[in-house]
């Protein structure tokens, strides 16, 4: 099971997480405005590897957090 | 015949050719469906499934086998209506025995809005003609006299619906029946045989490079389930999924005879019995995404502690088997097929975890797609273009249960 470390309350089981999306990036060839936003909306990267991403301590500190992870194996890694 | 020693399919090694009319990427049941309609439906044969693994790798050959469409919005009653309906001819349609059962599937409300929800289901399917109809307590203990209504103390029993049509089906058999049928009338299955990028000219997609060589098409489908995103990336085309793992796990068995299905959206598991007696179970997807096909020790304490409320002699029963699979889960928990805006280029995918009922009508469909070059009826609010339109298809019928 995956353990997050929370600056605050230190190593924490997810289950008191709530995960708040990869930081979103729109490929730079998106340059129209309209196709931007639904990219920006909607589309996700979905990487099989390491990704940056923001949670929310819900049932602790109840803040926010970015760590970086690798959704191959479900780890948090260091960086 | 010893009716539980599986089969082993006899699939013949075939030559790959250098071009084909149709390549489909993933050899799981919407992939093999689809070759088997444009067979079938189509006289299309010129077709090839390229599969990186063995058929039924991937989810079709890892789902807990609920066959259903008591969902909450039109567009999908409609569409799971037609997949009830292929799936129960299926057998006399190819010859292959895929353990076909209709048992009813109940689904359980603990609260009154668990009830106004059920209730708000069952009108919706009862206007697009999906058999559903709302019981009491004690209709649900008619109808499955295992249950404790008190819930443990916790979780009560306020009523709930009834789905008639709900059934099971083993799933390789399925796997199995699709990929014979297509073989016999001539497709390719391309085993162990992973694609690595797509061949383009200009906007179009013309092909699929492969470790073994580049196989080239006059359309490409990707029909590849947790994996969607990376292919779809071979063609620029930005998919709005996220693939998450979702666990089952069965336990020993029980005596023969457990019906329905049963479900509960409000504890988010259900459970049915397979043929050899195992009682099935499985709950929702992990709420973090990834890759990993890793079981945990959570979701099956979780599971027990939910399931043993409702069902007491289930805490008897020991765990044998726990697995998971890596699901492409939409936003608005509807499927997208169809056309991509890359020309060439069709999918096929978030099936996430409700994918397994819907391989006969999504098959046919995406056939009927790639034959004629236009989009059927059926899956036409389906497309990816509905979150560019502004037409989520948010369908809170596909969560609960699978
Ligand atoms: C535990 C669990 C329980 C479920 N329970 C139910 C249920 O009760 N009812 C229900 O309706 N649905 C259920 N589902 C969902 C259902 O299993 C899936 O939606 C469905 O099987 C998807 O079929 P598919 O053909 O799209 O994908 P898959 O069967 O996953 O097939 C995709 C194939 O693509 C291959 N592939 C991937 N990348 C490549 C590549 N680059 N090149 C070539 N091939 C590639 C994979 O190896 C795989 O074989 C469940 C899923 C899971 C995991
Ligand atoms: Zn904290």
């Amino acid at each position: 099971m995956l353990w997050i470390s929370c600056p605050t309350c230190g190593e924490r089981p997810v289950g008191e997480f709530r995960f708040g999306g990869e930081l979103p990036h729109v490929p730079d060839r998106i340059t129209d405005p309209d196709a931007y936003n639904l990219d920006y909306v909607w589309m996700q990267n979905n990487v099989a590897g390491i990704t940056t991403e923001r949670w929310f301590h819900a049932a602790g500190c109840r803040r926010w957090l970015t760590l970086r992870r690798d959704t191959r194996v479900d780890r948090v890694v260091p960086g | 015949m010893n009716e539980f020693v599986e089969r082993i399919l006899d699939l013949p090694w075939q030559e790959p050719k250098r071009s084909y009319e149709v390549v489909i990427i993933g050899g799981g049941g919407h992939g093999l469906a689809t070759a088997y309609y444009l067979a079938t439906r189509h006289g299309l044969t010129d077709v090839a499934v390229v599969e990186a693994d063995y058929i039924g790798s991937g989810n079709t050959g890892r789902n807990t086998t609920i066959i259903r469409a008591n969902y909450g919005i039109a567009e999908s009653v409609r569409f799971y209506q037609r997949a009830l309906e292929l799936y129960a001819t299926l057998e006399e349609e190819t010859g292959c025995w895929i353990m076909h059962k209709t048992k009813g599937l109940l689904w359980l409300a603990h609260t009154e809005s668990g009830l106004r929800a059920e209730r708000a289901r069952t009108l919706m399917n009862q206007a697009m003609g999906a058999q559903t109809a709302m019981v009491t307590p004690e209709e649900a203990l008619a109808l499955c006299p295992h249950l404790d209504l008190t819930g443990g103390g916790r979780y009560p029993v306020l009523g709930g619906s009834y789905h008639s049509g709900g059934a099971t089906a083993r799933h390789d058999r399925v796997v199995w029946a699709y990929a014979q049928g297509a073989l016999r009338r001539g497709a390719h299955i391309l085993q162990h045989t992973p694609v690595t990028g797509l061949l383009r000219d200009g906007d179009r997609v013309t092909g699929v490079q492969t470790a073994t060589g580049p196989i080239s098409a006059r359309i490409v489908m990707s029909a590849v389930a947790g994996w969607s995103t990376h292919v779809a990336d071979m063609a620029e085309v930005r998919l709005p999924i996220r693939t998450h793992p979702l666990q089952a796990l069965v336990t020993n068995p029980y005596a023969l005879g457990f019906e329905p299905i049963v479900a509960s959206s409000e504890l988010l598991c259900y459970v049915s019995q397979t043929a050899r007696g195992h009682m099935l179970m499985g709950a929702e997807f992990d709420s973090q995404p990834s890759y990993s096909r890793a079981s945990s020790f959570e979701f099956l304490s979780s599971v027990s502690a939910k399931i043993t409320k409702l069902l007491p002699f289930m805490a008897d029963l020991r765990v044998l088997r726990q697995w998971a699979g890596i699901c492409d889960i939409t936003p608005d928990y509807s499927p997208i097929m169809g056309e991509t805006g890359v020309p060439g280029f069709v999918i096929s995918t978030g099936w996430g975890t409700w994918g397994f009922k819907a391989i006969p009508a999504g098959g046919e469909a995406m056939a009927e797609l790639i034959a004629t070059g236009t989009t059927p009826a059926m899956i036409a609010s389906f497309g990816l273009d509905r979150f560019a339109r502004d037409h989520a298809m948010a369908d809170q019928g596909s969560a609960g249960t699978r």
